[in-house]
């Protein structure tokens, strides 16, 4: 197997195998997951902070009605909503353990995704907005440019460590094992505000994850996650 | 239909949600998918001491309104001629593996020891609820009941009737029925328990979510199986709509 960074006929290995495995699998569950999670909002539309929060509570935000195209399963069912949130919420919690297990392992994430102090100093950063603005994602080398990078390290050490948290804290039988967590996010209809907000920056995540994926010629961006080769030439799409 | 772009992502789209709902319907399917809620039962029992206590509260942090979850009055004559006689000839039993079967009045429930907490009541819909509840400690009525070595489950019969003409009930295993904030509460924030919030007695399992707080129960059966009560799965909301025995998240 190649390593990342190898250069082969105007390609470039940019993707191991753990990458391309982890990135698939947690598509699917994030996926599941955010239809899931939309169905149980369905259940109780209203988002509070605080321990305590219901119908006769103030809350900071009555959410719509989310449509059934929208919902596993498209028609409302609580019990089966939570049955296909609960099993994905499985392969989601243990597939980023183990893929940040191997990032480190590996150097994936010391190399490819850690930010160096030049790459954040304002004005570099400001020169790679406008790249992003004239359409133009390629990097010297092959290699993440700093907002992707930010971005990325948002995902990765940020939001979804917290909806595994907030997740957890949800539950009343965790509650008596983990009670720290309630402490942590302010209580229990906080964590679940939290999870519904962390919930949807992976949602706009998605989105804008999928337009760059266009924009940058889509073709090239799939392949490279699934073989792992990235054509650097940038005529492909 | 012509292929354009649009019709493929719209196709691919609803292949997706309808694909999941015919998953959904396929029973090898949802065995699997119900590994997940197993699985969250088998590491919340595995890391939950048998006594760790959901967490408590002080008066400040109580709901203004604590909201009402399931039946609102139980429909019939007969739970209207408790309301009317204050509940003096509701009886409590406590019959099945038992080596002596109780008939206890709310009076007698009244005199025993009592555990009064402030917990938090989860619903399965998502909202929760801080009350001060006050009742005898399940164990004791065990304990002066005997369970019989075969007893494995607490199966709890209650007065409401729902929407489908069946009657509520739900069960909790000896490891809830023992913890010591399991309790049959026949009080909410200083005052008798009101009819909404299951007058005369309810059960509170704190370490599991609302539909298995039992309200007016009128009978605890210890049983060795659940298999053979009612629909099988050991409660209403199990047999009918296929929510999760253990309802710990």
């Amino acid at each position: 197997m190649p390593s990342p960074g190898t250069e082969r006929d105007g390609r470039i290995f940019r993707h191991r195998l753990s990458t391309r495995l982890w990135h698939w699998i947690n598509a699917v569950a994030v996926i599941v997951l955010l239809m899931s999670g939309l169905t149980i909002s369905n259940a109780h539309p209203r988002l509070y902070w605080g321990h305590y929060g219901a119908n006769f509570d103030a809350a900071w935000l009555t959410l719509p009605r989310f449509p059934g195209w929208a919902t596993i399963p498209t028609g409302y069912n609580l019990a089966l909503a939570r049955e296909w949130h609960f099993a994905f919420a499985w392969v989601f919690a243990f597939g980023l353990l183990f893929f940040m297990l191997r990032a480190v392992m590996n150097g994936h994430f010391r190399r490819d995704i850690a930010l160096g102090a030049k790459e954040v100093a304002p004005s570099h950063l400001w020169e790679d907005v406008k790249r992003h603005l004239h359409l133009n994602f390629e990097t010297p080398g092959g290699g993440y440019n700093p907002l992707q990078k930010i971005t990325y390290s948002l995902v990765l050490f940020v939001l979804l460590p917290l909806l595994i948290l907030t997740g957890l804290t949800l539950s009343p039988g965790m509650n008596a094992v983990l009670p720290w967590l309630i402490d942590l996010f302010g209580g229990r209809q906080s964590a679940r505000s939290v999870h519904f907000i962390c919930a949807s920056g992976m949602a706009l995540f998605i989105v804008v994850h999928l337009l760059l994926v266009v924009l940058a010629g889509p073709i090239n961006e799939v392949r490279s996650m699934i073989t792992g080769w990235f054509r650097v030439s940038g005529e492909q799409s | 239909m012509i292929l354009t772009r649009r019709n493929l992502l719209l196709t691919a789209g609803a292949g997706l949600v309808t694909g999941c709902d015919t998953l959904g319907q396929n029973p090898t399917f949802r065995e699997v998918l119900k590994l997940g809620e197993k699985g969250n039962f088998a590491i919340q029992r595995s890391l939950q001491q048998r006594s760790a206590l959901a967490p408590e509260f002080n008066r400040t942090q109580i709901s203004p309104i604590f909201r009402v979850n399931g039946t609102h009055v139980p429909a019939g004559e007969a739970y209207a001629q408790h309301t009317a006689e204050k509940f003096v000839n509701w009886r409590l039993r406590v019959e099945g593996l038992v080596n002596r079967p109780l008939a206890v009045s709310p009076a007698q429930l009244q005199q025993m020891p009592k555990r009064t907490q402030i917990t938090r009541h989860d619903c399965v819909e998502g909202w929760s609820a801080i009350g001060e509840w006050t009742g005898a400690p399940l164990k004791l009525l065990l304990d002066a009941a005997g369970l019989k070595p075969q007893a494995r489950y607490l199966v709890f019969h209650c007065a409401d009737r729902m929407g489908t003409g069946e009657m509520y009930y739900e069960s909790i295993d000896l490891i809830d029925a023992l913890h010591p904030q399991t309790i049959l509460a026949w009080a909410l924030n200083g005052q008798p328990l009101s009819v909404g919030h299951g007058a005369p007695v309810r059960l509170r399992v704190e370490r599991q979510l609302g539909y298995k707080h039992a309200k007016y129960v009128e009978r605890i059966e210890a049983v060795a199986d659940l298999s053979t009560v009612r629909g099988g799965k050991g409660g209403y909301w199990e047999d009918g709509s296929g929510y999760q025995w253990h309802a710990g998240i």
